[in-house]
């Protein structure tokens, strides 16, 4: 019996998963539909794209969309269509590690803090107060200047910085979930800490987790492009996004598009995980914690 | 505890916090791997060159000592100078201060009432056709980036308009309205990023605090719209509006960074941006801690403000 106890959040992820589906509004749809094409380039990139990354096919800059360059040619005569698809490749995939490993620390030692309490608590809190009075996109620059930029560095650095916001959310729903029966069950049947923080914390939190997830995904995708814009994130030849709307800006005085198309890629992707998180938190009924 | 003795321990607060971000900048630019004087010599640095620099650096003190003495003149006003240029940091300052102050103190003139009028609105009625509207509005502004917006602005109202200037590069001898017709579209851009957040979190607060017993009794005594809002909810609904002002001026940190870069606006986000991208480390450490100190010190005001409008708050529970 005590065995079955946490089956509660079972049932919000998969047992209610055919009402879910009569729920689907068409932003969610579409939302959904947008991730999965966008998934499937960032996979597939190198087998879409019709030219290499780097090869320069022709000595006019911003040369117009052709049916050979789909979207043009960028300010060195590549192809904009196959580059975007490589750096959408690099983006999203960067965006999704750093998420990632945030939500691995954040959530270990927001759940951990929510078991031990006292004073592991009043120590890792107080840390993580210090390092969000900093503003983020300082830290990433202070880090930058000391270390340098590779994508290594963008990884570790924002993920930390995420993990930090993690963390906050995780404990806050760990409270709230080791006061319940369930937890001094498998307290008194002698589950280790963690087997509790796995296998009763995290399915019990991991509604709210799923949207949280979401929100860091995209405020990653947004941090990195930032950061790649300004020109400390992802170095030339390489190219994410961000880099390809910062080597085409001089583009918009020939009056052609080049900057805008990688800018609405991000945007698409941003907005659709923005609207599915959206549509999520109102079907599950679940709430991410206030304090922030 | 008294509300005076409470406010003096939340600005001594404020104080240990801003030593201990100090310590982090320093430590973040001075120890991480990497050696400082190769930084500025570049490949071809020779060792007699190397351990000159390192001398004039004062690179063979330890840190702690490093640190004291850098923190102390910093404290004083002395900002040292720039590696790259050699340049005095202060004279370097003194004009992208104004400058980014400027155009962060007309983004926030703009976008805090606009915002704050905006909420309110969308939680008079909450899930009606304005709510709706706007909250679709601000969570797509939320999700695209800074520079999609400025491309957009730029496409309209620099290339095919020919309105504005697409870069705002101030100079003294300009007059007022040259300096004005600059300022827009990056004025622009900024309240833009800033008031979809603003929008959001003040409409969840308002609604909220309308949603609170007190407000429910409120109704049922019958008193009328206008003061139930501005009498009843808003006093209560200060300390989280107050809280979400602050939370954005964060973002607008950041949307400063890019603005100023995007449109070659020559203020503070920009120098730091070049700085670090020449690893200029002691410009960057003065730029981090302006940054940081704006940053610490209107959280300090937001904690403020909240306990002043809620006595709950001088309790701890």
């Amino acid at each position: 019996m005590i065995q079955n106890q946490p089956s509660a959040s079972e049932e919000v992820l998969s047992g209610s998963f055919k009402d879910r589906l009569s729920q689907l509004t068409v932003t969610a749809m579409i939302s959904i539909v947008v991730l999965l094409f966008s998934l499937s380039i960032v996979v597939f990139a190198p087998w879409i794209a019709p030219y290499p990354e780097y090869e320069i096919l022709t000595d006019e800059s911003f040369a117009l969309s052709s049916e050979q360059m789909w979207l043009g040619s960028d300010f060195l005569g590549r192809d904009v269509f196959s580059r975007m698809l490589y750096g959408a490749r690099v983006t999203f995939s960067v965006a999704f590690a750093i998420a990632l490993i945030a939500f691995f620390i954040g959530c270990t030692f927001g759940f951990l803090a929510a078991v031990k309490r006292g004073l592991f608590d009043s120590v890792l809190s107080r840390i993580v107060d210090v390092l969000i009075s900093f503003p983020a996109i300082m830290v990433a620059l202070i880090v930058i200047s000391g270390l340098g930029s590779s994508i290594t560095v963008l990884i570790v650095t924002v993920a930390l910085i995420d993990a930090t916001r993690v963390f906050r959310v995780a404990r806050a729903l760990g409270m709230d979930i080791v006061v319940q029966d369930y937890i001094e069950a498998a307290t008194v049947r002698g589950e280790k800490l963690g087997w509790i923080m796995w296998h009763e914390i995290l399915p019990n939190a991991l509604a709210p987790l799923a949207a949280e997830f979401g929100i860091r995904f995209t405020y990653a995708i947004l941090f990195i492009s930032a950061l790649s814009f300004l020109g400390l994130g992802v170095q030339p030849p390489q190219a994410d996004l961000g880099v390809m709307v910062k080597e085409n800006m001089q583009g918009l005085l020939y009056e052609t598009y080049t900057p805008l198309y990688p800018a609405l890629c991000i945007a698409m992707v941003t907005l659709s995980v923005n609207l599915l998180v959206d549509w999520y938190l109102k079907t599950t009924d679940a709430t991410l914690p206030d304090e922030l | 505890m008294t509300l005076s003795a409470l406010i003096v321990k939340r600005l001594l607060l404020g104080v240990v916090i801003m030593f201990f971000v100090s310590a982090l900048i320093f430590a973040g630019t001075e120890i991480l791997p990497g050696d400082v004087a190769q930084a500025i010599l570049g490949q071809g640095a020779t060792p007699e060159l190397l351990a000159n620099v390192r001398l004039r650096l004062g690179l063979g003190d330890p840190v702690i000592v490093r640190y004291w003495h850098w923190l102390s003149s910093v404290i004083t006003g002395d900002f040292g100078t720039s590696m790259v240029s050699g340049a005095d940091i202060a004279g370097l300052l003194s004009e992208r201060v104004s400058n980014t102050a400027m155009l962060a103190g007309a983004t926030a003139l703009i976008a805090v009432p606009l915002s704050i009028g905006l909420g309110l609105l969308c939680a008079l009625k909450p899930g009606g056709l304005l709510d709706r509207a706007i909250s679709a509005v601000s969570l797509s502004l939320i999700s695209v980036p800074d520079f999609l917006v400025a491309i957009v602005l730029v496409m309209i109202f620099s290339v095919n308009l020919g309105w504005l200037p697409a870069i705002a590069n101030l100079r003294p001898d300009q007059d007022a309205l040259a300096i004005v017709r600059q300022m827009v579209l990056p004025v622009t851009v900024l309240v833009f990023t800033v008031l979809a957040h603003m929008v959001r979190m003040t409409r969840s607060s308002v609604i909220n605090v309308l949603s609170s017993p007190a407000t429910e009794m409120a109704i049922l005594k019958g008193v009328p719209r206008a003061r139930l809002l501005l009498v009843h909810a808003l006093p209560n609904a200060l300390a989280p509006i107050a809280n979400v002002v602050v939370l954005n001026l964060a973002y607008l940190i950041s949307g400063i960074v890019v603005v100023e870069t995007l449109f070659n606006f020559s203020g503070l986000g920009r120098l730091m941006v070049e700085s670090v991208s020449t690893r200029d480390i002691p410009v960057v450490q003065v730029c981090a801690l302006l940054f940081c100190a704006v940053y610490v010190i209107l959280n300090l005001v937001a904690d403020v403000v909240s306990v002043v409008s809620n006595p709950r708050l001088r309790y701890p529970r």
